[in-house]
C-alpha cells in the first residue's frame, strides 16, 4: 500500500542497533523503505596517512587497530604485501600459526555477530548464551597470543609466537565444546520460529545483484555464489588444509546465519587439522628494515569477506602510499539495494546482516566535482583542508 | 557555534554537578543518590575506535562478566544514561555529535574513556583527521587504559566510577 508522499528518517550516528557512529537516511512510504542514503565517514581517522609517517616494524602495530573484530586478517594481509616486496616467504611454521589464529578470529567474529544478529531481532537470551560460550575461543586466543582482542601474533617474515605443544589439548578440548554448542545453536536457529518470523525473505539478495554490486564474503556466499579467497588465491597455508565453501541458496538474512553457522564449524575442522599437521621448523626470517621500491597487493579472506591491501615502497624504511580496501566497504552497496523495499522494523537486523565494521572502512578520497578529477594530497595538505573545514586554522 | 559555547572544564561542570548534590538533611534527593548508586545506566558511544574496546565493553554486559548484576545496564538512549561510556579516539566528525550526546543526558552525568585511544588518542593521536583522546572535548572522570582493556579492568572502571560517586556525597556530608 502506498501513501503518496514520503518522510525521511535519519538513522545514527547515534543508534541503539548501530555499534559505531555511521548515519543512513531513509527515504519511507509508510512503513516500506523506497530509498536509503549512506553518509559513511565518522569513523575516518585518516589510517592510510598515518602509515605513511611510521617506519614498516611500527605499521604493524597500526594494522592491526585498523579494526579490533578482524585485527588479524589485516596484519596478515599487511604483512603479506611486505613480504611480497622483500621477496621472503614466512617458514612453514609460521604460515599454519597464521592459518589458526585467522581461523580462531573467525570463530570469534562469526559467533559475536550471531549474537548481535540475535540482539537486533529482539532474541536476547540467544544473544547472552551465544557470547557466553563465545568466551571459549577468547580464552583460546588468549592462551595462545597472550591477549583476547589484539593478537600481535603477525610480523614481517613469520610470526612472533609459537603454539607450544602443552596448550594443544587445550585448544582441541575447547574447540570440541565450541562445535558442540554451534551444532546445538544451528538446531536453534532451524527451529525457532522467532528467528525464522524476523530472517527468512529478509534483507533478499539475489545472486546476480550480489555479484553486480561486488558484494564480498559471507554476504556473497549467503547467495549461492561460491567465492574465497582462501581457495580462490591461496595464501598461508591454505593451499595444503581441506576445506569446504559454505553456500546457502536463501540469499536472506537467515541463509547469512546459515553461512556464517557452517564456516565456524568448517574453521573449527580447519584448527584441528592444521594443528595435527603442523610442520616444526623456525618461526621467522630476518628482514631488513628498508624495503626496495616496488608495489605489492595482498588479499585476505577476512571474517567479513575479501581484504585488500596495498603497498608502495620508495626504497626507504617507511611506505610511500598505502591502501586498504575492507570488505564492509564492498558490501554498502549490495547493503543499499537489500533496504530497499522493506520494512522499517527490519532495519536492524539487515543492518547488521552484512556484519558491518565500519572502523575499517572510513576512507577518504578528494574529488573535484566540476572536473571529476581525483586528487592526491600528502599528509599536510590533508591536514591543512580538514582543519580548515573544522575551523580549527 | 554549539562547539564555542561549551567549555569543557573539570570546575565548571563540578560547579554545575554540585547544585544536584545531596545535603544530608534532604530526604527526597538522597533517594536519588542512593539510586544512582545502586544502578547507573550506561550509554556505550563510539567515536572512531577500532571496536576493540566495543566488543570487550559488551562483553563485560554478557554472562562471563555480568556487570548487570552490580544493577549496571547498557541504555540505548542518552537520555536515559547516567555514564557516557566513550570508546575511540574523537574524530573531527564525530566531535559535534558527542557534545550534542552528553548535553542530551540528564545531570548529573558521569563520562568512562574506555581503552587508550579515548584516553589519549594513542596511535592516532597525530592523524588529521583526529581531536585527540576524549578530554579534548568533555571532562572524564574515569580512565581505563589498555588496547583494548580486559573486560576485568572496565569493571574495575565502572566500579571506581560508583566509588567517586559515592565519595561526592560523603563529602558533601562532611561540610
Amino acid at each position: 500500500m502506498s501513501y503518496g508522499s514520503t518522510i525521511k528518517v535519519p538513522f545514527g550516528p547515534q543508534h541503539p542497533a548501530l555499534k559505531e557512529p555511521e548515519h543512513f537516511l531513509f527515504k519511507i512510504d509508510g512503513d516500506i523503505i523506497v530509498n536509503v542514503k549512506p553518509r559513511i565517514g565518522y569513523n575516518h581517522r585518516g589510517i592510510e596517512k598515518a602509515f605513511e609517517r611510521r617506519t614498516y616494524i611500527q605499521n604493524i602495530y597500526l594494522a592491526e587497530r585498523i579494526c579490533g573484530i578482524c585485527s588479524d586478517a589485516h596484519t596478515t594481509c599487511y604483512v603479506q604485501a611486505i613480504e611480497d616486496l622483500l621477496g621472503v616467504e614466512a617458514p612453514p611454521r609460521a604460515r599454519y600459526i597464521r592459518v589458526i589464529v585467522a581461523e580462531l578470529e573467525r570463530i570469534h567474529s562469526h559467533s559475536l555477530w550471531l549474537g548481535i544478529a540475535a540482539h537486533e531481532i529482539g532474541f536476547d537470551t540467544l544473544f547472552m548464551h551465544l557470547w557466553r560460550d563465545r568466551e571459549a575461543v577468547m580464552d583460546i586466543l588468549e592462551l595462545i597470543s597472550g591477549n583476547r582482542v589484539h593478537y600481535a601474533m603477525n610480523t614481517i617474515g613469520g610470526v612472533r609466537r609459537d603454539i607450544v605443544s602443552e596448550t594443544i589439548p587445550k585448544v582441541i578440548g575447547s574447540l570440541d565444546f565450541l562445535e558442540k554448542r554451534t551444532k546445538y545453536y544451528m538446531k536453534v536457529l532451524r527451529s525457532e520460529p522467532t528467528v525464522l518470523k524476523r530472517t527468512v525473505d529478509i534483507g533478499v539478495l539475489k545472486p546476480e545483484d550480489a555479484v553486480e554490486l561486488c558484494a564480498v564474503g559471507p554476504t556473497l556466499r549467503a547467495s549461492g555464489v561460491k567465492n574465497d579467497v582462501r581457495r580462490d588465491d591461496p595464501y598461508a597455508a591454505y593451499d595444503e588444509i581441506p576445506f569446504n565453501i559454505v553456500t546457502d541458496d536463501g540469499c536472506d538474512v537467515f541463509s547469512r546465519i546459515l553461512v556464517r553457522c557452517g564456516e565456524i564449524l568448517e574453521s573449527i575442522n580447519m584448527i584441528r587439522y592444521a594443528l595435527d599437521h603442523m610442520p616444526s621448523g623456525m618461526l621467522r626470517v630476518r628482514v631488513p628494515m628498508v624495503v626496495k621500491p616496488g608495489e605489492a597487493v595482498s588479499r585476505v579472506e577476512a571474517p567479513r569477506g575479501e581484504l585488500i591491501h596495498y603497498v608502495k615502497s620508495n626504497g626507504s624504511t617507511r611506505p610511500e602510499r598505502y591502501k586498504v580496501r575492507s570488505p564492509t566497504l564492498a558490501n554498502i552497496p549490495a547493503l543499499c539495494k537489500m533496504l530497499i523495499g522493506q520494512h522499517v522494523a527490519d532495519i536492524p537486523i539487515i543492518l547488521a546482516g552484512i556484519d558491518p565494521c565500519f572502523a575499517c572502512m572510513d576512507r577518504l578520497v578528494f574529488v573535484d566535482v566540476k572536473t571529476n578529477k581525483k586528487k592526491a594530497l600528502d599528509f599536510e595538505s590533508f591536514r591543512k583542508i580538514v582543519r580548515k573545514r573544522h575551523e580549527l586554522l | 557555534m554549539r562547539l564555542e559555547t561549551f567549555k569543557p572544564s573539570h570546575s565548571s561542570i563540578k560547579r554545575e554537578t554540585s547544585k544536584f548534590l545531596v545535603k544530608a538533611d534532604e530526604q527526597p534527593m538522597n533517594l536519588l543518590k542512593w539510586a544512582r548508586i545502586k544502578s547507573p545506566w550506561i550509554l556505550h558511544f563510539n567515536t572512531g575506535g577500532c571496536n576493540g574496546c566495543d566488543i570487550e565493553l559488551l562483553a563485560a554486559f554478557t554472562p562471563r562478566f555480568d556487570v548487570e548484576r552490580f544493577g549496571i545496564l547498557l541504555q540505548g538512549s542518552p537520555r536515559h544514561a547516567d555514564i557516557l561510556a566513550v570508546t575511540g579516539p574523537v574524530t573531527l566528525q564525530v566531535r559535534e555529535r558527542l557534545v550534542r550526546i552528553y548535553e542530551q543526558m540528564p545531570e548529573p552525568k558521569y563520562v568512562l574513556a574506555v581503552g587508550s585511544c579515548a584516553c589519549s588518542g594513542a596511535p592516532f593521536k597525530d592523524c588529521y583527521n583526529v581531536v585527540g583522546g576524549v578530554d579534548k572535548v568533555l571532562p572524564v572522570d574515569v580512565y581505563v587504559p589498555g588496547c583494548p582493556p580486559k573486560p576485568e579492568a572496565i569493571i574495575d572502571g565502572i566500579v571506581k566510577l560508583i566509588q567517586k560517586i559515592e565519595g561526592e556525597e560523603a563529602y558533601e556530608k562532611g561540610r
